[in-house]
């Protein structure tokens, strides 16, 4: 059964080269064994039975006519007794062969689906637990190939050709082996006509192959500029542009159109080519027999020459379907090549110790308790003292001569150094790329720093388990984000264990509860396709709600530039102003009332802070604060 | 639905009836082998007649020559024509679509339609090819066998056509069972992958709640049901290859103790025995593959509809009969103007729309979303038609005009813009195809976008990438506008095209229009006020009417909705966003 459709991607650049198959195969069957090793043992064990059987199918029918028949013939009163009870022995080696068949078939099933889903497990896993960085510098598209074609390509080995190539070799080595035993000479015609076949399906298979690389190439380019004039498809209509575009889509579709024939043109002779070659290695064993055998030559009967051909037929059809194979074999090495190299990729590491947990305050000391008390403590271990003991958590930030870049050769901050007290709120201005998005991803350790230190409430954040960190630190990104789920579940996303009346409150504190209530299923109503059919706004509403319910000391808030109405901004900004109430805040702003009322403006240009101050004081200074804000005065 | 695909063979039909020419002729040579191979057996070998081989061998080697070149022919007229169906195909879709409205679009959706041109098309071409190649070629196979079984002897071959209603009936229930199963196999399969693809977009969000745990649990579970699943479905397929085998070798049996009976008393040779062997495998084996050109057309039909969707899509705007080609000037009138994107829908969009600009006239709109402001526009360059009334421009109704006369002087530049791959001047003379470099220049002086495309390395040779990703928000507003502007056009619409510039540029534009096309329209849409504060006449919208229209002083006083979003902008709610700006 072939798998879903999914066309093809092309493989992700220079890596379509595949390095030592022979060491992929064997962690792929690795993979396999680790798990079914009592299955994997089984199987190949029914697939020699079936094969056997199959072969001693081909055996009986020589002594079927030299045993069974030709005595016989003549006789006035021919005695089968001896058939039957040769029919019934064949017969039964059938039907262990066709139970062997069944067998394994379905273990099969289980090895393979069983295999191929503790895969997809793991690769999800370790990739869930890839740093930030991997997502930035791999395309999506990539790692999507990896669970639709690359996994679809391992079923197909694992499932047809693995068991397929074993029958083959066995079929093959027991044929050859009663060849051998029937006439060396024959044998050694078989043989040639064999290695003619192998080197012609090598010469073909490359050459299809080459032709195949460009059809994934020109695929590639049809479907990308398909991709982006339908995307533009509205500005085409609008500039009366259909005749260029058309024009231009002809001649890539025609140039793959040339590809996609040739590749496979080649493909298809393989099969026919084969198959004819095998009937003129038979004509030539019946000649060289025939001549052998009617001169006497090395003791070949003309018994032993029908057997033979029959042998011949037998022997060529195991290598035409193992070079059948080969193509499938060569594209699942391919996949298993990309699925290894994600599993292989490092995940986040975390050296952090200290823990965030519920605390009580009892005698003036805090101390651990499992309740939820609203007061969360810094569990702090001190390795040299052997001594455990808790900070009050409250949000405070300290930025120090922090140096960070994405790559080593390039610095995209220097030097930045800020503090945020409890319950402030600090905003960061500043044009495109000069670094707000970067030092809040800092904060929370998507990327780590290459100099300097952040504090939180006076603890080194390396210092701190990143999960206890990320879980004290109330994220609401540019980009909302909604998962295919009910809005409930989204907005519990930000706390699991939240009741529904938690989230409704978290909702209503957000301003979202209103829109979510006119909504079909009002809370219940499930979103599809990252929330497409709700507004920026009610976007931006739920992400605050997620944040709400999740309740951290401290925000990380990155302000939506994108346009929505006046009316709906004043909603969103008034969810936004309850919930940066009481805890300590930064906010990437681009909305004049957010920055104004900042405890802290942080002005950065090409990765450095080059104002700081209030708004007041900032406008005194009339820098580049003062020139954004007059900028935006003009009317 | 097949016929509209049928359609689209076109030139490969020739390839398409010769490749199950050849199909069978291969057949043929196919089937003629085995009797040849029995002949040589038969009367070569068991008689000791050198000769015979000779003669049969040549005729083998002749079949075999024949077949090969059938079988290469076929393989390589089913290529090309599998591989120009699926061309014909896109470019059919694709002239289709570039046929369609704005209407048509939205029906479909981007991604809707680049799975139709892609993947789907892959599909049929691949199915395409299997039923060229195999359609004709398994039932002749089987016929073929099965006729030179019966030839060779009738009461054998019966035992075949048991084995083939046998088989035929079990790969029929297999089929049917299975299928049901796999439907649900692919929708989990998609809805797994659906998840994962959210997963790896929204990395942030599942990290910043450190929700990886969850996701890994949650995954699991799909990918358990997924496991069931697919365990039920491949377990009815299991039965394929026992049944299979289990079929020819009670044929073998069969045979054996009948042909052996019969080879005694006279009626069967050996070779002929052999032979009969022969066309067992090639029978069984061909209806084997005709239960697999059978699933894989069923799987493909799913594809083929979707296809043949876009292809009967009909444009639902169609250029009028005499149209006229002149636009004598840029005023509009709207005249008891409804409209709603779909027919028949109970509440319109836009209702009970009256309005009279004249040419040379700046007109700012503004209005809450979902208040139809793009919709009003929209009607304007007639990217979409009225549902009643009437849309004049130049006083004439605007669906006279040629529709592509009337889009060249009302030149918009849409809310939701694209760049395409090329470089910035490629990209400019998507407005006029004849500008020149001067024509382009001056048009970016006026959008304000010289002054950044000045300060990049290669200017105005400078490669856009696909979707604009390598200039900011506001650059790629500029350079829409300035694309826009090379029409010359009489009317100029802005949907909301200045956003993402900061506010000191977005005033300079607009002095720039002013002072540089001064007899053109100009529409602005804005969210800002004091991107149409000083605009000539403004327009208020609110729920699909004109609530007010009017200069700012008069609105100032008369219109509440526009008064309210005027303190509310100026009393410090306004926008710091200076995002594409570069200051």
């Amino acid at each position: 059964m072939p798998g879903p459709m999914h066309a093809k991607r092309l493989p992700p650049g220079g890596k379509n080269k595949i390095k030592n198959p022979g060491k992929l195969l064997k962690r792929l069957l690795a993979y396999v064994w680790k798990n079914y090793a009592v299955a994997c043992v089984i199987v190949v064990v029914c697939i020699f039975i079936s094969v056997l059987s199959n072969v001693q199918g081909t055996l009986f029918l020589k002594t079927l006519i030299d045993v069974y028949i030709l005595p016989l013939i003549g006789s006035e009163n021919p005695d089968f007794s001896g058939l039957l009870q040769a029919i019934v022995r064949v017969g039964s080696f059938y039907a262990v062969g066709v139970g062997s068949t069944f067998a394994y078939t379905k273990i099969m099933i289980y090895v393979t689906q069983g295999s191929l889903r503790r895969l997809r497990d793991d690769l999800f896993a370790h990739m869930e637990k890839l740093p930030i960085r991997y997502f930035d510098t791999t395309s999506h598209g990539n790692i999507m190939s990896v669970y639709t074609n690359d996994i679809d390509t391992l079923r197909q080995m694992v499932s047809q050709s693995i068991p397929q190539l074993l029958s083959s070799a066995i079929t093959i080595i027991s044929v050859l082996a009663s060849m051998i035993r029937l006439n060396i000479p024959l044998t050694a015609v078989t043989l040639v006509m064999v290695a003619l076949m192998l080197f012609v399906t090598k010469k073909i298979a490359g050459l299809s192959g080459s032709y195949f690389i460009d059809q994934q190439v020109n695929i590639g380019k049809v479907n990308g500029y398909i991709e982006e004039m339908m995307e533009g498809q509205k500005v085409v209509k609008v500039f009366c542009h259909e005749e260029e575009s058309k024009e231009k889509f002809k001649e890539l579709n025609e140039a793959l159109f040339d590809s996609a024939y040739q590749a496979n043109q080649f493909a298809n002779i393989l099969m026919p080519l084969n198959a004819q070659m095998g009937n003129i290695s038979y004509v030539l064993c019946a000649l060289v027999g025939g001549a052998l055998a009617l001169n006497n030559l090395t003791g070949l009967t003309v018994g032993g020459l029908a057997s033979f051909l029959t042998f011949n037929k037998s022997f060529n059809m195991p290598i035409n379907q193992v070079s059948q194979q080969l193509n499938s074999i060569v594209m699942a090495m391919a996949g298993a090549q990309r699925v290894f190299a994600l599993l292989d990729e490092t995940p986040e590491t975390d050296e952090g110790y200290v823990t965030l947990v519920n605390a009580k305050e009892e005698n003036g000391a805090l101390t651990e308790t499992t309740e939820r008390t609203g007061i969360w403590a810094w569990k702090h271990f001190h390795k040299d003292s052997g001594t455990t003991d808790y900070v009050r958590q409250q949000g405070d930030l300290v930025l120090d001569g922090v140096d960070f870049g994405y790559t080593e050769e390039k610095t995209v901050l220097h030097d930045i150094k800020l503090y945020a007290k409890p319950g402030q709120k600090i905003a960061f201005v500043g044009s495109t790329g000069a670094g707000k998005t970067t030092i809040t991803n800092l904060i929370n350790r998507f990327y780590d720093i290459s100099d300097g230190k952040i504090r939180y409430d006076g603890i080194n954040i390396n210092k701190i388990k990143k999960d206890d960190l990320r879980h004290s630190l109330g994220m609401v990104l540019q980009d909302t984000h909604l998962f295919t789920n009910t809005v409930m579940e989204n907005i519990r996303y930000g706390r699991l264990e939240a009741t529904d009346e938690e989230v409704i409150a978290a909702a209503k504190l957000a301003n979202a509860d209103g829109f979510i209530r006119r909504l079909p299923q009002g809370y219940q109503t499930v979103l599809h396709g990252d929330g497409a059919s709700l507004s920026q706004g009610q976007r931006q509403l739920l992400a605050i709600a997620r944040a709400a319910v999740a309740d951290p000391p401290a925000l990380i808030l990155d302000e939506a530039t994108s346009s929505i109405d006046t009316r709906t901004e004043r909603i969103v900004q008034d969810g936004m102003d309850k919930l940066m109430q009481g805890r300590t805040t930064f906010v990437i702003a681009h909305r004049l009332s957010t920055v104004k009322n900042s405890d802290c403006i942080v002005v950065l240009e090409n990765g450095r802070v080059i104002e700081k101050g209030t708004h007041d004081e900032l406008l005194e200074e009339k820098g580049k604060y003062y020139q954004l804000y007059t900028g935006n005065s003009i009317a | 639905m097949l016929k509209t695909l049928g359609a689209q063979i076109k030139e490969f039909k020739a390839d398409s009836i010769r490749t199950p020419l050849y199909m069978i002729l291969e057949v043929l040579m196919e089937t003629m082998i085995p009797l040849m191979m029995a002949s040589i057996v038969d009367q070569g070998v068991e008689a000791g007649n050198m000769a015979h081989i000779y003669k049969m061998g040549i005729l083998m080697v002749a079949a075999a020559a024949v077949g090969l070149f059938a079988g290469v022919m076929g393989g390589k007229y089913g290529a090309r024509a599998s591989a120009g169906f699926a061309k014909n195909l896109r470019e059919a879709m694709y002239e289709n679509i570039q046929t369609f409205s704005f209407s048509n679009i939205d029906k479909f959706s981007t991604a809707g339609l680049v799975t139709r041109m892609t993947t789907d098309v892959t599909n049929i071409q691949n199915a395409y090819q299997m039923i060229l190649r195999m359609c004709m070629r398994a039932p002749a196979s089987l016929i073929c066998a099965l006729a030179m079984a019966f030839w060779i002897n009738a009461k054998v071959a019966s035992i075949y056509l048991i084995a083939v209603i046998f088989l035929g009936c079990i790969l029929m229930l297999i089929i049917r069972n299975a299928m049901k199963y796999f439907d649900q196999v692919f929708r989990k399969y998609d809805d797994l992958n659906a998840s994962v693809q959210e997963n790896v977009t929204g990395i942030r969000v599942v990290k910043a709640f450190v929700r990886e745990d969850y996701e890994i649990g949650r995954f699991h579970k799909a990918s358990g049901n997924l496991y069931q699943m697919f365990l039920k479905a491949e377990s009815i397929v299991a039965w394929n290859a026992p049944v299979m085998q289990f079929t020819v070798y009670a044929c073998i049996l069969g045979i054996s103790w009948l042909g052996a009976h019969m080879i005694v008393q006279g009626s069967l040779t050996t070779g002929e025995l052999m032979s009969l062997l022969t066309y067992c495998m090639n029978i069984l084996m061909s209806l084997m593959m005709l239960s697999m050109v059978f699933v894989m057309i069923t799987l493909s039909m799913a594809s083929a509809e979707r296809i043949a969707e876009v292809l009967d899509e009909k444009a639902d705007l169609v250029n009028p009969k005499d149209a006229d080609f002149t636009v004598p000037d840029g005023s509009i009138a709207f005249e008891n103007v409804s409209f709603g994107y779909q027919k028949n829908h109970e509440r319109p969009v836009l209702s009970g729309v009256n309005l009279k600009i004249r040419a040379g006239e700046t007109i700012g709109i503004i209005g809450g979303t979902g208040s139809a402001k793009t919709s009003l526009v929209n009607l304007i360059s007639r990217l979409y038609d009225v549902t009643e009334g009437s849309v004049k421009v130049g006083g004439k109704d605007v669906r006279t005009y040629d529709v592509e006369t009337l889009r060249n002087e009302v030149s918009v530049v849409l809310q939701k813009n694209v760049l395409f791959s090329g470089t910035i001047l490629e990209n400019l003379r998507w407005g006029d195809k004849n500008a020149s470099e001067e024509d382009c220049k001056r048009a970016c002086e006026l959008a304000c976008a010289d002054e950044f495309i000045q300060k990049m390395p290669d200017q105005y040779q400078t490669y856009i990438e696909q979707g604009g990703a390598n200039v900011s928000g506001g650059q790629k507003q500029r350079l829409c506008i300035a694309r826009a502007l090379l029409k010359k056009p009489k009317i100029l619409i802005l949907d909301d095209s200045t956003s993402a510039v900061d506010t000191a540029t977005d005033a300079r534009i607009r002095q720039a229009f002013a002072q540089e096309i001064p007899n053109t329209t100009k529409l602005i849409i804005a969210q800002r006020i004091s991107s149409i504060q000083s605009a000539d006449r403004i327009i208020v919208m609110d729920n699909g009417c004109v609530h007010g229209f009017g200069t700012h002083q008069e609105l100032m006083e008369t219109d509440e909705i526009y008064r309210d979003v005027y303190e509310s902008q100026m009393s410090g709610k306004g926008d710091f966003d200076e995002n594409g700006g570069d200051l």
